[in-house]
């Protein structure tokens, strides 16, 4: 992985690549970089997995939206003004003490942007892509979860553009917490299915 | 098409490392490859099936060597390449030797937020399904040299659809600019034994989004 500093006189061969067809893109006016770091700023700062979290929290807490969000996801989402690029048709998969959702695209990248922001490195990786639909209890261990063996798993392979949300479980303990709170109990991971949701306490 | 980019239940691959979801990008050049792509697919030169196609026909050795980004980045060099756009010894120079063929499409800054927001509905008015809930159906057996979505793991396999989620795009066609071709599609979900074999895990089911022509009554 390169390490790349702005104060750094040698640019590495990755920076001086997208530099040189984002100048020559410029110059021709097809791009405005004005545009390009707009774009940035909304996927580095304001769309992120704490969108998701709202989400799941809510869904934990009201009895009718978690029922809107099984129905119609998309709608349920937009409710809390989540929507747009790669969340245009969402699901919602429910996390039970007998079945276990985990999420993939096994042929790209495919993930709910509006609610999760962009993917991990581990999420596009071939080494998830490859082994979540095969073997996703080991795949598991690699985030430290084990799962009861009982535990049915179901995968989600987002082949077209249905974009999957996990709703964890809600943790024990958390009788009483306000939404805020909950929210801060859930994960990214735990909502692509590698992780559960945290137990109150210290972090 | 059987590239690089279908690697579903292949070996080889070695773990997975999570990583803290506070890191949004690992270099700067990253950031600039996501502005870079999603403003120039505003030019209209190109759609999102065709996006993929370019990525999944790199060279595996380069797809399997490069980050997702760097994917990114090659896929969009040969598309706006192929499109007249920006030529292999504009991008080596760094300087522009044509005027840009659809500037009058260039993304302003103050339209990025409606951009990102309205998206692009892939959902089309289309054919009653030929299929419902609950019935057993069976993949083709399809290997088509350009791009699908149906994964090799799943082909000529049998199992059942548990959503119908009314007709979208049809990557197949759309990839080439053959037409949107909307068809059915659905959730199907197959025991991992089916796919993978007896020493699968019985507890493990997966599913896959298929478009109908993807698909047979079982």
């Amino acid at each position: 992985m390169h390490d790349h500093s702005e104060t750094d006189g040698d640019m590495d061969d990755m920076t001086a690549r997208v530099l040189a067809l984002e100048t020559v893109l410029v110059e021709k006016g097809l791009i405005d970089p004005k545009a390009v770091e707009a774009i940035i700023e909304t996927y580095e700062h304001k769309v992120g997995p704490r969108n998701g979290a709202a989400v799941v929290a809510r869904a934990w807490c009201d009895e009718d939206f978690a029922e809107l969000l099984e129905r119609d996801a998309t709608a349920a989402i937009a409710s809390m003004g989540f929507v747009g690029r790669q969340g245009e048709h969402m699901v919602a998969v429910f996390n039970s003490s007998v079945e276990h959702n985990i999420v993939v695209c096994t042929l790209c990248s495919c993930y709910p942007w509006p609610v999760l922001g962009l993917p991990p490195s581990w999420y596009k990786s071939p080494a998830y892509r490859a082994r979540a639909v095969r073997e996703p209890r080991s795949v598991l261990e690699e985030f430290g979860i084990a799962l009861p063996k009982e535990t049915r798993i179901r995968v989600w392979d987002s082949t077209a553009e249905i974009r999957y949300l996990v709703i964890p479980e809600r943790p024990t303990g958390t009788e009483g917490m306000s939404e805020a709170q909950l929210s801060d109990l859930v994960t990214r991971d735990s909502m692509i299915g590698c992780g559960f949701a945290r137990s109150p306490g210290p972090a | 098409m059987n590239g690089p980019q279908d690697v579903g239940g292949r070996h080889g691959f070695g773990t997975v490392v999570p990583e803290d979801e506070s890191l949004r990008f690992h270099a700067d050049w990253e950031k600039r490859v996501l502005g870079v792509t999603i403003a120039a697919a505003s030019l209209g030169h190109w759609n999102l099936d065709a996006s993929r196609f370019a990525r999944e026909s790199l060279p595996p050795a380069i797809y399997y060597g490069a980050s997702y980004y760097e994917i990114w980045l090659r896929a969009l060099e040969g598309l706006l390449e192929r499109a007249g756009e920006v030529s292999k010894r504009e991008r080596s120079t760094g300087r522009a030797e044509t005027r840009g063929l659809r500037a009058e499409r260039c993304l302003s800054a103050d339209a990025v937020d409606a951009v990102l927001s309205k998206g692009s509905p892939s959902s089309r008015p289309g054919a009653d399904p030929k299929f419902s809930i609950g019935d057993m159906v069976r993949t083709l057996n399809l290997q088509p040299s350009g791009h699908t979505r149906l994964p090799g793991y799943a082909r000529a396999r049998t199992g059942r659809v548990t959503a119908y989620h009314g007709s979208h795009v049809f990557p197949d066609t759309h990839s080439s600019f053959d037409g949107e071709k909307p068809c059915p599609l659905y959730t199907v979900c197959f025991e991992a034994v089916e796919l993978f074999g007896e020493t699968a895990d019985p507890t493990l089911s997966v599913s896959i989004d298929a478009w109908e022509p993807y698909l047979e009554r079982a």
